[in-house]
């Protein structure tokens, strides 16, 4: 077991140091967060209510996921690195927890200044939102980098991608939106940590299928 | 180490590769030739566990972490240099003394001096020589190789020649070629394939 999370470490790491050479995507995701903001901002008639406003908070960081997600496996892609990772002996599910790990953390490094940004343009931020967000990356980290995986091995990737991936997240939308607005979010935090466990387990056990050609 | 019967690949309705039949012994070397479009990379890449067959059996006696294959790409990443990359290889498939191995193959191979540059500023033949370092990273007892010579210089493919001879014999060698008079003399077994 230690030999496993020795190669996830390996491999997120890898995933970091690339990020921290090329800056492709952390400064594309942070944009297009403020950029939506504003639009949203624009867009909702004046005097709207912080019902909506929410709703719009759940778009925009799925949004944001996928562009993360589509840039996810660029690098494996273009020298087909892909192939010299999964002729390693490591358990192939290694690639999908460490590219699924640095995902969340480039997601999460982007909400750390999206939410008080969103906080600014609309209204404050509870903990049951944070705590949502929180949960909700897991699950969009874990079901995207195995759907982005899957699209990488495909011509029509781009549009893959979001066909797969948006479907999947609607009840991370309904879970998170629900912890938002409610006054009691118990119900919807629980939804969604029951769902990331569900589809981190099943794409943990399947990973190994995706890759085969 | 290698067998195959009637082994064969289609990708949708196109039949890329077609009754293949191959017996290649531990220590063999097997030199793969025919023009563009024949299935050499196809076969290769059946033998390397990296498809599936779609006609016939094929069985290759060694473990997943026991294989080295070099493909047309290097199979590097352009944006860690050439120690990053070895070092990550060498992490995943557990080399003992990874970092003395790594060494020994840079200076072998004539990147020692450039260790510490990114890829994405090799030439492509500085490139080829790190992918081929990367192949033998891990002393494969299958080493796989597509067309290893392209994009070599002189110096670069006599390397090259020196350590395929090294390993003939004591390794199973599997090489796909454009230029099988390199090679040639190694060769226990050959395979030419029809466009």
């Amino acid at each position: 077991m230690n030999g496993y999370f020795a190669d996830v470490g390996a491999l997120a790491r890898k995933d970091l140091l690339l990020e921290l050479r090329a800056r492709d995507t952390l400064p594309a995701m942070l944009l297009f967060v403020l950029a939506t903001f504003v639009v949203f901002h624009f867009a909702l008639p004046s005097g709207s209510s912080d019902l909506a406003a929410s709703g719009l908070l759940w778009v925009a960081i799925v949004f944001t996921a996928l562009l993360g997600l589509g840039r996810a496996f660029v690098p494996e892609r273009e020298q087909r690195v892909f192939d010299a990772l999964v002729l390693a002996p490591n358990d192939r599910s290694a690639i999908w927890v460490a590219k699924a790990l640095a995902t969340l953390a480039f997601l999460a490094g982007v909400e750390v200044v999206a939410l008080p940004v969103f906080a600014a343009f609309f209204h404050g931020i509870g903990a049951a939102t944070v705590g949502g967000v929180v949960l909700a990356d897991v699950g969009i980290c874990a079901v995207g980098t195995f759907v982005g995986a899957m699209a990488t091995a495909s011509r029509a990737r781009e549009l893959l991608l979001p066909l797969l991936f948006l479907p999947l997240a609607i009840p991370i939308v309904i879970g998170g939106v629900g912890a938002s607005i409610v006054d009691s979010p118990g119900r919807y935090l629980g939804f969604l940590a029951v769902y990331d466990l569900i589809f981190a387990t099943l794409c943990w056990a399947s990973f190994d299928y995706v890759v085969a050609e | 180490m290698i067998r195959a019967r009637e082994l064969g690949k289609r990708y949708g309705e196109k039949r890329v590769l077609w009754g293949i039949d191959l017996d290649l012994p531990r220590g063999g070397v097997l030199v793969v030739t025919g023009p563009n479009g024949s299935g050499k990379t196809t076969l290769l890449r059946l033998c390397a566990g990296l498809a599936v067959p779609t006609e016939g059996e094929l069985e290759v006696a060694v473990d997943r972490g026991r294989l080295g294959f070099l493909a047309h790409e290097p199979l590097v990443y352009r944006e860690l240099t050439a120690l990053e990359n070895l070092d990550l290889y060498g992490r995943l498939y557990r080399v003992p003394e990874r970092r003395e191995r790594i060494g020994m193959l840079l200076e072998r191979f004539g990147l020692w001096d450039a260790r510490h540059e990114r890829v994405a500023a090799y030439s492509r033949g500085m490139t080829q020589r790190l992918a081929l370092c990367r192949a033998l990273l891990h002393e494969p007892e299958l080493l796989v190789l597509d067309e290893p010579f392209t994009a070599l210089d002189a110096e670069g493919a006599t390397l090259l020649d020196a350590q395929l001879r090294e390993l003939a014999g004591e390794r199973t060698l599997l090489v796909s070629t454009h230029d099988p008079a390199r090679i040639d003399p190694l060769a226990t077994l050959r395979l030419e394939l029809a466009a």
